[in-house]
């Protein structure tokens, strides 16, 4: 392994400036392939998701999916790009297994979608406009398993092994005009700029654009110019960066690699790396020279795509609400400061704390159980919230019979320690655990005579204007009922009784 | 007007991973040149206003709904497989070491 120079951040940015491109694939959300009828369900039974088309047998012949056209015309109307009114597939060519037919249906130079640009919010607020190439359909390929060399790289090993369930599953790829004059930010932009992208991906229903599952891989294109200079330096290609805190970690990274090579008098070499989680380096891969000949032609088996120019304003009145704009005004009615905010993104609680106060809970309580005891048990199992089994209308529930007096916030826990454990609905919890406030108030009543005439110094002390001595008094109540009781109303009753004003 | 040179075919060659000797290469040369020619004489016709074509029938959109057809078993998939392991097509090494 040989050591890469690293110059530190900040002389590398006082001597020169970085260029970035960023490639996004998102793997689309259809039932079906891009091209065949076979499943894209996930983790199924290796080659169980395959047929003619995607094994690219003879005589086989592709059929577009409708949903997947319409998800990526979505993707382009909602980064301001222009539609094609006609285009076509191409055949990229080339040799390497992970694809049956030697070849990947693509698109080359009539993208469906095109000159577009997408406003991202950087962490103090500022916004920075990302520019769009385009972006195109094309198809992912086969998951190859390299066997008989070290921790399964392909490097080494004797022979390779190939699953085409995912050959063939509909990809649509976000390529970014040169992104300049960042500085500085501009490992912040590229996260942000994912980030965003990956929201809107969301919202527009076509992907559930899960990194960590690749439904989403990111490619960053960089290179640095010495300040003053117009012309690109020359770029490197970092592959298949799948956390937004990768992007953040391979762009500053390669900026700090690129600075030492050129200070020390050394040329960038064009090539591929590889990012690598475990320390945020990353390492060369195969050298991409100018000579790269895919060989693109129009692809014969399919016929050109001219979406008609009803179809796309159909598909732009149905956009929903940009996630920035929705985040904006959802920070406003929340009332929530721009840091809270974040967090409640970061937690990916936004649509749950909506889908909550939908089902009727003020916001401010589906933000508390949300952001509070449900992020807590969902940290703790290694789960994220949606995967959590509650519902925003089982925490609307918790939160109305808290609200009600029915709950205090100790059993509301409880309750949905119970939901989460899988004893039912909230109500169902209650009942089987008997966890109700008591609000019997002839029980509650006893409890507090008993808990009087059980603490008689304590409650000379309260009848003598010492009213902070309660404390001790409500405390022994609620042991008695197991917690079940309403402290503010036990509070009031204890000084009722002894004849002492709150 | 040369169509392709000898160069041309070697790299084509190489790129569809086709092992041409000398004699080869100059030989499909000719012959492509010749293949090329023939085809370049239709631009002689088809003026600026006729656009290329890619597909011989005048159809677009021709889409698919997205429902789910039955795929084919592993069996059937693998059934024409040079090779297979655990269910897998098998390939031979791609790289060797580094």
């Amino acid at each position: 392994m040989t050591v890469i120079d690293l110059e530190s951040y900040e002389d590398a940015l006082a001597t020169y400036d970085p260029v970035m491109g960023l490639e996004v694939h998102v793997e689309l959300g259809t039932k079906t392939k891009m091209f065949c009828g076979c499943s894209t369900e996930l983790k199924q039974d290796a080659n169980s998701q395959t047929c003619p088309v995607c094994l690219g047998l003879p005589g086989a012949l592709p059929v577009v999916n409708e949903i997947g056209v319409e998800s990526a015309i979505k993707i382009g109307l909602a980064l301001n790009c222009e539609i094609a009114e006609w285009c076509r597939f191409a055949r990229k060519n080339y040799f390497y297994p992970d694809m049956p037919k030697n070849f990947q249906t693509s698109q080359y130079d009539e993208p469906i979608a095109f000159n577009g640009y997408l406003d991202v919010q950087l962490e103090d607020g500022e916004i920075f406009r990302v520019q769009i190439e385009r972006a195109h359909m094309e198809e992912d390929t086969g998951k190859s398993t390299h066997v008989g060399g070290a921790t399964g790289r392909i490097h080494g090993a004797s022979h390779s092994l190939l699953d085409y369930n995912r050959a063939g599953i509909p990809l649509i790829e976000i390529v970014t005009k040169p992104i300049e004059g960042a500085g500085a930010r501009a490992p912040e932009v590229a996260k942000a700029y994912v980030a965003e992208l990956r929201e809107l991906i969301k919202a527009l229903g076509v992907s559930e654009a899960r990194m960590e599952m690749g439904q989403m891989r990111c490619d960053v294109n960089l290179s640095l110019r010495p300040h003053g200079t117009e012309k690109f330096g020359t770029r490197s290609e970092t592959k298949n960066v799948n956390s937004l805190r990768s992007v953040e970690r391979a762009a500053r990274f390669e900026i700090q690699r690129h600075a030492a090579v050129l200070n020390s008098g050394g040329t960038i070499v064009q090539e591929t790396r590889h990012f690598h989680e475990e320390d945020g380096s990353t390492t060369a891969g195969r050298i991409k020279d100018n000579a790269e000949d895919y060989r693109y032609f129009p692809e014969p088996d399919l016929v050109p795509v001219a979406p008609s120019r009803d179809w796309a304003e159909e598909l732009r009145k149905g956009l929903p609400e940009l996630p920035r704009l929705r985040r904006k005004r959802l920070k406003e009615e929340w009332g929530v400061n721009e840091h809270d905010m974040q967090s409640i993104l970061n937690a990916g609680a936004v649509d749950l704390i909506v889908a909550t106060t939908d089902a009727g809970a003020p916001s401010d309580q589906a933000r508390k159980w949300w952001m509070g005891e449900l992020a807590r048990n969902a940290n703790e199992t290694g789960r994220s919230l949606d995967e959590l089994p509650v519902t925003p209308a089982q925490v609307a529930r918790v939160a109305e019979l808290v609200a009600s007096g029915d709950l205090n916030d100790k059993l509301a826990r409880q309750v949905l320690e119970g939901v989460l454990a899988g004893e039912g609905d909230p109500d169902t919890v209650v009942e089987k655990r008997g966890l109700k406030v008591v609000s019997d108030e002839g029980a509650l009543g006893t409890a507090v005579d008993e808990a009087i005439a059980a603490n008689a110094a304590i409650a000379d002390k309260i009848r003598g204007g010492k009213v902070a001595a309660a404390g001790a008094l409500v405390g022994a109540v609620m042991k008695a009922t197991r917690g079940q009781a309403d402290a503010a109303r036990v509070r009031e009753l204890i000084l009722e009784k002894l004849g002492v004003e709150g | 007007m040369p169509g392709i040179t000898r160069e041309e075919v070697a790299h084509l060659a190489r790129l569809a991973r086709l092992e041409l000797k000398g004699e080869e290469l100059e030989h499909f040369a000719g012959q492509l040149d010749d293949i090329i020619g023939a085809v370049a004489r239709v631009s002689e016709v088809a003026d600026q206003d006729v656009p290329p074509t890619s597909h011989p029938l005048p159809l677009t959109n021709v889409m698919r709904a997205d429902e789910v057809r039955p795929s084919l078993t592993p069996e059937q998939a693998l059934s024409g497989a040079p090779a297979q392991e655990q269910q897998r097509f098998k390939v031979p090494q791609i790289l060797g070491e580094d």
